[in-house]
């Protein structure tokens, strides 16, 4: 009885988790113009997005930012890492870890204003490069997160061991630590990708006129009304977003076979 | 050797050292910075002054302060459950992963899909109009504001809640069952007291938010819910009033910082259950 009431308790969160999305979708193959009367099914919506130019090199633009922004926060976040996970000193480790995640918990809002006064007080022009430079800086602190625990992970005495055979620091790094944090890295660059696709604050505040992402033109476009070409965006996002959830899936599976390996080697 | 290592390995640390102080420090101390100064870029105090002196301000806090709280709370009341059944279940992480899914689908989209299932001929009100209420206005209202809020943020309250129920052992379970506790009492002496900490770590990740979704207040609750990011946003973009809107802005630091130490994790001095 309470287990079937549980049961019809996850059901019914799971429909209006689904629901929402469920709905852009189907609407993005209606032949109205409107979110109200299903009117027939057409690919029309979809052909509409494909020729809109604007549109086209918006989604470019969002993608080359999250790549980018992404590739350049995996480098600078693990290199990071390494520096705190060699901090030997407790509190300078602490305050590290407690400014590294200050960009994490900060509300979008203020992050987006206090780099608009940043670039503004530098004379940084409003645009691709600001958009940018924010989506890195707020994209560090995850990649971090990811990487450290991996860090922590690893045995001094691997280190130790590769330095008696006579590695240099260079060899040490690109041999022996990166191979072993490397799921951490990519979990890493996946969670980057992710928040620079998803945000939407922090570039509306730095993102000037004349450059726009994906998730700004939805605000503006969803202000004025319905529009059935941005649910069939939602429906190409939706399908992006799968494959994505499934490469980011992969990887930690991955990882976690690698483990299980391992311990069944130890045991 | 060591010592050689260590200065080879700082060299590494510059490109991360100067993220921290270029967009961590900087903009943080330029937000202090800009609230001392007037439209007309002078040093000022009157930016505080008038925003603990005037009522439209007081209350537009109070407002966000109490619409941030409605929203965690419904999130809550909606995401314990939810953690709990599912963590019951067969093949849990597949359905933890199906509760992520949608936080990866753009927050614009969904609001936007609100949008047309709250519109005058939309889905909900199709609802309304067959079960006898009739069509209603439900966009541009508090409660829809507050319903949009709380289905975006219902993931990230069901995570930290779901993993503080995974690192739960079932001994203490069983022990308290073998003990004769009801299945209510297990739950409220102790389930409930050691999931807390995801409990907590959920309410940071849901109320701060909340203090700033400027979007929803515009898309969804038509400017009728200012909330602290609404304002923020306002006197950065619209009015130019950054000294003000950095006043606002230091306001919503110092109630981050508050709901941080509130629900921080204070680490237990006595033995924790492991």
């Amino acid at each position: 009885m309470s287990k079937r009431l549980s049961n019809a308790f996850l059901i019914l969160v799971f429909i209006v988790l689904y629901a929402p999305i469920v709905f852009l979708i189907v609407y993005s193959f209606s032949a109205g113009d409107t979110m109200t009367a299903f009117h027939g099914f057409t690919w029309q919506h979809y052909r509409d997005l494909f020729s809109d130019s604007r549109m086209l090199a918006i989604v470019a633009n969002t993608l080359l930012v999250a790549l980018l922004s992404a590739l350049i926060a995996t480098l600078v976040g693990t290199l990071g890492s390494l520096g705190i996970n060699r901090t030997t000193n407790h509190v300078t480790k602490e305050s590290l870890l407690a400014l590294n995640n200050v960009l994490m918990v900060s509300p979008d809002v203020i992050i987006g204003a206090s780099f608009l006064i940043f670039f503004t007080m530098l004379k940084i022009p409003l645009g691709f490069v600001s958009v940018l430079l924010s989506h890195i800086a707020f994209e560090i602190p995850i990649v971090v997160l990811m990487v450290l625990p991996r860090l922590r992970e690893m045995s001094s005495s691997m280190l130790d061991a590769a330095q008696d055979l006579g590695a240099t620091t260079k060899q040490l790094l690109s041999q022996v630590i990166i191979p072993f944090i490397s799921p951490g890295i990519f979990a890493g660059f996946f969670m980057a990708l992710t928040y620079s696709l998803d945000d939407f604050a922090v570039t509306f505040f730095v993102t000037g006129n004349g450059f726009s992402t994906m998730s700004v033109e939805i605000y503006s476009r969803a202000r004025q009304g319905i529009n059935l070409e941005i649910n069939a965006l939602s429906g190409v996002m939706f399908l992006f977003s799968l494959l994505l959830v499934a490469g980011y899936y992969w990887i930690e599976q991955a990882s976690s076979r690698r483990k299980q390996r391992k311990r069944r080697a130890t045991s | 050797m060591m010592t050689l290592t260590k200065r080879k390995t700082w060299f590494y640390f510059i490109p991360y050292g100067l993220w921290l102080a270029l967009f961590v420090i900087a903009p943080l101390a330029l937000i202090f910075y800009q609230s001392f100064f007037s439209l007309d870029h002078h040093f000022t105090f009157s930016n505080y002054t008038t925003y603990f002196q005037s009522l439209t301000y007081l209350k537009m806090t109070l407002n966000s302060v109490w619409y941030a709280l409605l929203i965690t709370v419904f999130t809550g009341l909606i995401s314990y459950p939810t953690a709990y059944f599912l963590h019951g279940l067969k093949h849990r992480q597949f359905w933890l992963l199906l509760v992520i899914l949608p936080t990866w689908i753009n927050i614009l989209l969904k609001a936007y899909a609100f949008i047309g299932i709250f519109s005058q001929a939309g889905l909900a009100n199709q609802f309304l109009s067959f079960i006898g209420i009739g069509p209603q206005q439900i966009l541009f209202t508090n409660a829809s504001f507050i319903f949009v809020a709380t289905y975006i943020q219902i993931p990230f309250m069901i995570l930290p809640i779901y993993n503080a129920l995974d690192d739960l052992s079932p001994a203490f379970i069983n022990a308290s069952q073998d003990l004769g506790a009801s299945g209510w009492q297990t739950f409220r002496r102790v389930i409930f007291p050691l999931t807390l900490p995801g409990v907590k770590a959920g309410v940071q990740a849901v109320f701060i938010p909340s203090l700033s979704l400027f979007m929803l207040t515009r898309l969804i609750g038509g400017n009728k819910v200012i909330t602290l990011g609404t304002a923020i946003e306002e006197h950065f973009l619209t009015t130019m009033n950054w000294g003000m809107g950095s006043t606002i802005g230091v306001v919503l630091i110092v109630a981050m910082v508050i709901v941080m130490l509130l629900t921080g994790d204070q680490k237990p001095k006595g033995g924790t259950p492991r």
